[in-house]
């Protein structure tokens, strides 16, 4: 090969870099390991992993995950292909997104949507930036954010929103429900308002009364995202036809849909629009077409939105997705359908009431909120909730999340996940380790 | 074409023996629940199966297929990454757990960012970027509080060559910069004349990529990084053409402030069908403050999460969680696996496949955009000639590939030059592959010559011909909506 190119030795092949700028190797990079060495140091660490039976949700949700799931995802096919630009020779891939645009457009009862965002966050922070080039007043910069949104995402949404020097607004919550309410809102009629995010459930696990709201800032011209949890979409009113018009756009994390917790990633954002604005879309999108023959076949569509061909101009520099998370999604939908869907969002809203009425029968816990939740709850502890979630794990069970960081109003407040792979031993369980340490 | 699985649904047809089964009660008002359910498949777990395994074979992928994809590193993904990332204590974990729960994970992490370190010769690493592009968004924001904390306002011009990726520009945007195109000399270089008349008080920085995306290593990559310096703007390193350098230099070395890796490019992670890629990011001492969160920290013999209290002045977090920490671990885990000797054979095999690939075709006839230059990790040839001679497009010549069963490189980017093919073999093809690969390319040549109707037509042996893509975005027929 060295003689075909005519050069004596691979070093030849790097002349054009300065002399002073190429090195001898790399120092601090230990030498390889074989397969059955890797393998030994990776199951070391991994067997150190296991936090044991896990009551947290606040973004990241445990769902039992069939095993197609992953073995179908896996294949070599769909895991070691790219982004489908060779439409002919990527019909897989394309025909997956497709379907998948299909389901997830059916569950939120949205018109369009893309092949998927980074994860929830960003994909809320996206549809903020998508809401301010679909907002008529240009110089409308307000977006409302609820207290009781993701306290990360508020975070993300800061960070990615920046560079448009918006004014980010947090609206609380009401004390008593943990929800917004309509005379919270009246205090932020103003022109300024481009949109407002409304998450459903919220951050508390607490349900809003989402059509209200909707009609609220649609009569004040306000855009409307909303933030579903998947899931809960199988039972929950979804975006679409929230209020008199429905959101305008949908936002949010698909990890619930087929994804492992797996330290928080990969996951995908999901991100829905109506179709009259789907040029203000970004990242890929599938469409329908046919070849010349007539047959019916897939490609990436509209990518005049897109940074590799409008560059300065796109919508977003979103390149690289989580196809493979959304085809997990694709997989996991068609595999429990309308109505197992149904039945995992109905046992773990089931489950969260049968342990919130069990702690609170615990002295020392009361109720925060009187509301109506999907499958998170607040609590109120007596003790510091670390020192109790710390005992927990110690018992092995993840006991929630701790809010008196984030909502130190809040004071000593627990929020609790349960969903469809806790048995009603595993929820005695939990409630007698509490009692134990309380 | 296969039917939509929704076509194959039928009333009442289940696949969820996994799901619940009891009866839950469940306890909503009804004025939150949806009317109707929504519209979903109804199919048995085997149709689920054969469906998306038959879709599945559809595609071209590294596993099956010659990938020579450019700009991409479409490499052989050790199947063993897949394996051992997939560990249950790696995927059972919540993110919210307390790190003592975790450590296993956070070693890795915590070794990947020093690797990643000593592999770019930069001084601080965060994982935490999604990808590419959000590595660039995190990059460009750096820059930003750079310029914002010394008071040094009036910066708002982002410099990026015109070859430079679709991602360069709308990254520099997104953050509110204006973009100033500088122009690229005949022989791949960038044109330091017209750069030093581009640079001034109004210069944040610039973004690169060396080598760059045309195919060619930037020679004068000193000279550039004094004058951006000079005129106190910051180097940003496009790390899309790392695998062309690996172990062999390094951006921290070459004058280059902050920079973005894509570990599904470089570190033999999977590509998806588009995705999670993972795009760390790595900065000098200059930006170490500005690092977006969480990072992983080492605190006695505890690896801990940095985050606001740790980095004051943090641009802030990108994902709800910590990024793709999956795709970060399959990385740590060819880092490991290839070690320092093996990573540096990565940069020369790619390089020695490229240079190779490239003399083979110009033998062939094929005309290169750089005749006179070193190819890095991937090259240029332009079909320009051909294209005029014989009414035949790039695009025409990529799709006649398919058929041979090679995936086609990639058209018409950089723009710069027309007709044209970027190639990138990689390092995991064999000589046996790469001379098979120019024989194909041969044979189309010759098609062309003598019957060029028939490279017009193709491709004819994929699942479906020639697509139309100005139907699909005038139809625009983006979900199922029942039987037509």
């Amino acid at each position: 090969m060295l003689d075909a190119i005519g050069i004596k030795s691979i070093d030849d092949l790097f002349a054009e870099i300065p002399k002073d700028l190429r090195i001898d190797g790399l120092k601090n990079i230990p030498k390889g390991l074989n397969e059955l060495d890797i393998s030994k140091l990776l199951k070391e660490r991994a067997a150190k992993d296991h936090a044991g039976l896990c009551f947290i949700g606040a973004g990241a949700y445990e769902h039992y995950i069939p095993a197609v799931v992953s073995d179908l995802t896996s294949r070599g096919e769909f895991l070691t292909a790219y982004t489908p630009y060779q439409a002919e020779a990527s019909q897989g891939t394309l025909q997956v997104i497709y379907e998948y645009q299909s389901m997830i457009c059916n569950l939120m009862q949205m018109e369009t949507s893309n092949a998927s965002m980074y994860d929830g966050a960003s994909a809320l922070s996206e549809a903020i930036l998508m809401a301010l080039r679909l907002h008529k007043n240009k110089q409308a910069k307000t977006i409302l954010l609820p207290q009781a949104l993701h306290p990360t995402y508020r975070k993300v949404i800061k960070t990615i929103t920046k560079p448009h020097h918006l004014e980010l607004v947090t609206i609380p919550y009401d004390p008593k429900t943990g929800t917004i309410t309509l005379d919270t809102l009246k205090a932020y009629t103003n022109n300024n308002v481009a949109a407002i995010v409304i998450a459903q459930p919220n951050f508390f696990g607490a349900l809003e009364d989402v059509d209200a709201i909707t009609d609220w800032a649609h009569q004040n011209s306000i855009l409307v995202i909303g933030n579903l949890n998947p899931i809960a979409a199988a039972l929950l009113k979804p975006p679409g036809s929230w209020g008199e018009s429905g959101a305008d756009i949908a936002a949010g994390d698909g990890q619930p849909l087929g994804a492992p917790l797996a330290n928080g990633g990969p996951y995908f954002g999901y991100m829905c629009a109506k179709k009259e604005n789907i040029r203000q879309l970004p990242g890929r999108i599938v469409g329908r077409t046919t070849d010349k023959d007539g047959k019916t076949g897939f490609v990436l569509t509209l990518q005049a939105r897109e940074q590799h061909i409008r560059r300065g101009k796109a919508t977003s520099n979103i390149c690289s997705n989580q196809a493979l998370m959304a085809t997990g999604a694709t997989i996991y939908m068609s595999l429990l359908g309308a109505e197992g869907l149904r039945r995992v969002a109905a046992a773990s809203n089931a489950n969260a009431n049968l342990l919130r009425k069990r702690l609170l029968k615990i002295e020392g816990i009361s109720a925060v909120f009187n509301n109506t939740f999907f499958h998170e709850f607040v609590i109120k502890l007596q003790k510091p909730v670390g020192e109790v979630l710390s005992n927990l794990a110690n018992k092995g069970v993840q006991g929630g999340f701790d809010l008196s960081i984030d909502y130190p109003k809040l004071g000593n407040s627990l929020l609790i996940c349960t969903t469809e792979t806790k048995s009603e031993d595993d929820l005695e369980f939990y409630a007698r380790q509490l009692e134990e340490i309380l | 074409m296969t039917k939509l699985i929704f076509e194959k649904s039928r009333k009442d047809r289940r696949a969820y023996s996994l799901a619940p089964l009891k009866n839950h009660k469940i306890n909503i008002d009804a004025k939150f629940l949806r009317n109707a359910a929504p519209i979903l498949p109804e199919v048995s777990e085997l149709e689920v199966v054969r469906h998306y395994t038959r879709l599945s074979q559809k595609n071209f992928s590294v596993d099956t297929h010659f990938y020579p994809l450019g700009s991409c590193t479409m490499k052989y993904n050790p199947h063993i990454l897949q394996n051992l990332s997939t560990l249950n204590g790696f995927t059972s974990n919540h993110p919210s757990v307390s790190e003592k729960f975790s450590q296993g994970m956070m070693q890795c992490l915590f070794e990947a960012q020093e690797y990643l370190k000593e592999i770019t010769g930069f001084q601080g690493v965060s994982l935490t970027p999604s990808a590419g592009a959000q590595g660039e968004f995190a990059g460009v924001s750096m820059i930003y509080a750079y310029h914002e904390a010394r008071g040094d306002k009036g910066r708002v011009e982002m410099i990026v060559p015109d070859a430079a990726h679709g991602t360069n520009p709308a990254s520099a945007t997104m953050y509110g910069y204006t973009v100033r195109e500088i122009p690229t000399l005949c022989d791949g270089d960038i044109d330091i004349e017209a750069l030093k008349n581009a640079v001034g008080p109004q210069t944040a920085g610039i973004l690169l990529t060396n080598p760059s995306t045309l195919g060619v290593f930037e020679r004068k990559i000193k000279e550039i990084s004094k004058i951006i310096h000079d005129a106190g703007g910051l180097l940003y390193y496009d790390g899309a053409n790392l695998n062309a350098i690996l172990g062999k230099a390094r951006p921290g070395d070459m004058g280059f402030d902050v920079m973005h890796m894509n570990l599904h490019k470089t570190f033999g992670t999977p590509h998806g069908g588009g995705g999670p890629g993972s795009g760390p990011v790595a900065v000098n001492n200059t930006l170490l403050p500005f690092l977006p969160i969480p990072m992983v920290g080492k605190k006695n013999d505890l690896y801990i999460w940095l985050t606001e209290k740790d980095c004051p002045q943090t641009i802030g977090r990108l994902s709800a969680f910590a990024g793709n920490i999956g795709i970060v671990l399959r990385a740590y885990i060819y880092i490991r696996l290839l070690g320092a000797a093996g990573l540096k054979r990565v940069g020369e095999y790619s390089t020695l496949n490229s240079n190779y690939l490239l003399r083979v075709l110009q033998k062939l006839g094929f005309t290169a955009a750089y005749p006179d230059r070193l190819a890095p990790h991937e090259f240029i040839i332009t079909l320009i000639k051909e294209a005029k001679e014989f009414g035949i497009t790039a695009k025409d010549f990529g799709k006649r590939l398919l058929d041979y069963g090679v995936h086609a490189p990639t058209t018409y980017f950089p723009a710069l030059v027309p007709e044209c093919f970027l190639i990138e073999p990689t390092e995991t093809e064999s000589k046996q592959e790469i001379d098979a690969f120019a024989e194909i390319m041969a044979k189309i040549l010759a098609e062309i010559k003598t019957n060029s109707d028939l490279v017009k037509g193709a491709p004819y042996t994929m699942p479906v011909k020639r697509l139309d893509d100005v139907k699909a975005a005038k139809d625009m027929d983006f979900m199922w909506r029942g039987q037509k």
